[in-house]
């Protein structure tokens, strides 16, 4: 385009002065890209220099040394081995850690709440029509911290204490504290189990290929749920009961202040996990009933025509086209759910925020913290997102 | 958390666009703006909080009193910044305060790696431990397996952990960032123990929905030695604080009071007619003018007023003077001598 303005109105193409290379575009798009760079390059090497040069006049200290010295404070949930006499650093990774619990298990929940709703949004049964839409438009309108303080503040701490509690014969206890439930114990024997679950697993996966491939021969479809359920359950079973039951059932105990024992749910990551997923599973809601909406009506009509019934019309010819439309505004549900998680912060969950702004005020060393804090969300981010776009690849139309 | 979050963006935008070694004279920036931007905390009784006139009052707000007072004669001239624990240190930093006077640990990593200067002890506090009545704890050392509420980015946080270390004791901590909702997390049962500086638990105390339920335990872990602190760099505006400070002290020490100070101008007594700039004008060489004391005390009054006046046995928190008495009364706070 600029090319043919160029042949119209410049001088003539072979009698290039100087002042004509000025016209030329390929010099010049060369020349403003090369330009533009080094003005960036100059500015990030300005503000980098700049910054350094007012901390060391205002006698802060900066760099990210601190993160090798001793953080000196504990931490409430710590899913990898941590104490006040570790780093800094090992205090930022438990954070990292805690965030990505919090947020994957929100993911699937929220997926899983999700996909229910959004299809009853669609049921011909008007009750379940109606719950599914209060649901949906109750939670879109709530911003996310309220739902979360609603879960800590007005759910969870008006439970009892732990204190005077009943024993009860399944060893489950919600109180304030969270939720404590009876926490298997294996012993070394137990091995043999997993081993006997991985090769149900893995027999169940060879089976299911050659029931595909049997039925694309010959059409004949063999069952394959109890044959299944067998080798996934009863095959790990057996092998428990026939190793003589190797593991121990430790169940919580009330003691002077606590529970002891068992496995511990704390109340803040309840609050945290349900509000997020919750909050998510809204929009994933509407997310999957515009997918499902977008799949034109011909293509379930041709099914029931063919013979399919509702179930297997949704599953084999509903469901997968209208994930081409699911699944690009799913990804960014996914990551703003993984954001969200930063406001545990205001109940005290210890994510990476949290965390983080604790070794910042204690080190006082902000400016690195808040580098840390925007690498580490920014490389979640883009982890989800390249996994969730070789997905949408995988589940694209494939033109034949 | 929002607040933080631009609090240390905002740390960022302006130790990276500030032009280098713009460290201003902090009293005529002061004295230009008409107004003194004082830190203080979102809200302990006794220290800082916002009466049901929205105005502020408690010990460290009388600091920021006293200092415009020096500077302006006037204690109405402070404009109030509420900062959370992980806010304040950016805040000062980055020049959006003039002085922190925010129940604020003197340490030593404070005062050097964060660019602080401490300006004196306006209150010795140490940590300890406030449990409800009905767990019938009596000591400190009976609280293994507790869960303990604090707030987060203190040094009450790492006191905590190194005092259940120490003493081969286990505990779970809930790491709240505000105080209020540490308090509430508390009084609502999530945990067993609430700790933070004795005077914070005299003050949160009465916060709690029936305070006669709460005793303080007699163990105090730590030394925190509070006071205001000012940036570094700028020692004509840190002396301003200093001597602000040590003019209450000696106005205590002698006897003058908010009552009497118009009647001690005419004092024979030539330790008081120094202190009241009647023989050499010593508020000349920090800047400030003859009668700064004379100010600071019809402002505010001399220590012992402010510490009765805010936290005393008639106060609702009930704190004794203790190591905050003068050290002519056996106590800690020593004002250094003008002369």
């Amino acid at each position: 385009m600029s090319a043919e303005i160029e042949a119209r109105s410049g001088p003539p193409r072979g009698a290039r002065t100087s002042s004509s290379l000025l016209n030329d575009p390929t010099f010049r798009s060369i020349a403003i890209q090369v330009s533009l760079i080094l003005a960036l390059v100059l500015f990030a090497w300005w503000l980098i220099d700049n910054t350094a040069r007012n901390l060391a006049a205002a006698n802060i200290a900066s760099g990210f040394g601190f993160l090798w010295s001793r953080a000196g404070f504990d931490i409430a949930q710590t899913p990898i081995e941590y104490s006040s006499s570790e780093t800094y650093g090992r205090a930022i990774f438990v954070g990292i850690v805690n965030t990505l619990i919090v947020a994957g298990a929100g993911i699937v929940f929220a997926t899983i709440v999700g996909f229910i709703v959004g299809i009853g949004r669609l049921s011909q049964n008007f009750l379940i029509r109606l719950l599914s839409t209060v649901y949906v438009e109750t939670f879109r309108n709530i911003p996310t911290l309220l739902v979360i303080l609603f879960w800590y503040f007005g759910v969870l701490s008006v439970l009892d204490g732990p204190r005077g509690l009943e024993e009860n014969a399944f060893g489950f206890y919600l109180t304030n504290r969270g939720l404590q439930t009876p926490l298997v114990l294996f012993d070394p024997l137990a091995w043999l189990t997993f081993a006997a679950f991985v090769i149900g697993v893995l027999a169940v996966v060879v089976l299911a290929r050659q029931n595909k491939k049997r039925q694309l021969a010959t059409g004949e479809r063999r069952p394959i749920l109890w044959p299944a359920l067998g080798l996934i359950i009863g095959l790990p079973l057996i092998t428990f009961l026939v190793t003589g039951i190797p593991a121990t059932i430790d169940y919580p105990t009330p003691s002077r202040f606590n529970l002891q024992g068992g496995f511990q749910i704390r109340p803040e990551f309840i609050a945290l996990f349900l509000a997020l997923s919750i909050y998510t599973a809204a929009f994933i809601a509407e997310i999957v009933r515009a997918g499902i909406l977008s799949v034109a009506k011909g293509q379930t009509e041709a099914a029931s025509a063919l013979g399919l019934r509702r179930g297997l019309t949704l599953r084999l010819v509903v469901v997968p086209q209208a994930f081409r439309v699911i699944i690009p505004p799913l990804t960014s549900q996914y990551l703003n759910l993984t954001k969200n998680s930063s406001l545990g912060l205001a109940i005290g969950y210890p994510e990476l925020v949290a965390i983080g702004s604790t070794v910042l005020n204690q080190s006082g060393q902000s400016i690195e913290v808040v580098m840390i804090w925007m690498t580490v969300y920014l490389t979640i981010s883009l982890t989800v997102s390249v996994f969730m776009n070789w997905f949408n690849a995988k589940m694209a139309l494939v033109e034949r | 958390m929002k607040l933080n979050l631009l609090t240390a963006a905002l740390g960022l935008s302006v130790a990276a666009f500030a032009t280098a070694g713009a460290s201003a004279q902090t009293l005529d920036t002061v004295k230009e703006r008409g107004t003194l931007r004082c830190g203080v905390n979102t809200g302990l009784p006794g220290f800082a909080s916002q009466n049901d006139q929205g105005e502020w009052q408690g010990l460290d707000v009388d600091y920021c009193k006293a200092i415009a007072a020096a500077v302006f004669g006037d204690v109405s001239k402070v404009q109030y910044s509420p900062l959370s624990a992980v806010q304040r240190f950016p805040a000062l930093q980055n020049n959006e305060i003039d002085v922190l006077a925010r129940n604020t640990t003197w340490t030593m990593d404070r005062d050097t790696t964060l660019g602080l200067a401490f300006a004196g002890v306006n209150y010795y506090d140490g940590q300890g431990f406030m449990v409800k009545n009905d767990l019938g704890v009596t000591s400190a050392l009976e609280l293994s397996g507790a869960t303990v509420c604090v707030q987060s980015g203190t040094t009450t946080e790492l006191n905590l952990a190194d005092y259940f270390a120490t003493n081969n004791m286990d505990y779970n901590p809930v790491v709240i960032e505000s105080q209020s909702d540490v308090n509430s997390a508390y009084d609502s049962g999530r945990c067993d123990v609430l700790t933070t500086d004795a005077s914070g638990l005299a003050a949160s105390r009465l916060e709690m929905a029936n305070p006669d339920n709460h005793t303080i335990l007699p163990e105090i872990i730590s030394k925190e030695p509070l006071g205001p602190a000012v940036r570094q760099g700028d020692d004509q505006w840190f002396n301003v604080v200093k001597w602000t400070h040590y003019a209450l002290l000696n106005a205590e020490e002698l006897g003058v009071t908010q009552e009497n100070v118009e009647d001690m101008l005419k004092s024979e007594n030539p330790e008081i007619r120094r202190l009241l700039g009647q023989d050499k004008n010593y508020g000349e060489a920090i800047g400030l003018d003859q009668d700064w004391v004379v100010n600071i005390i019809k402002g505010v009054g001399n220590y012992g007023e402010i510490f009765e006046r805010n936290i005393g046995v008639n106060t609702p928190l009930k704190i004794q003077r203790g190591q905050n008495a003068l050290w002519t009364d056996g106590g800690l706070q020593y004002g250094m001598p003008i002369r």
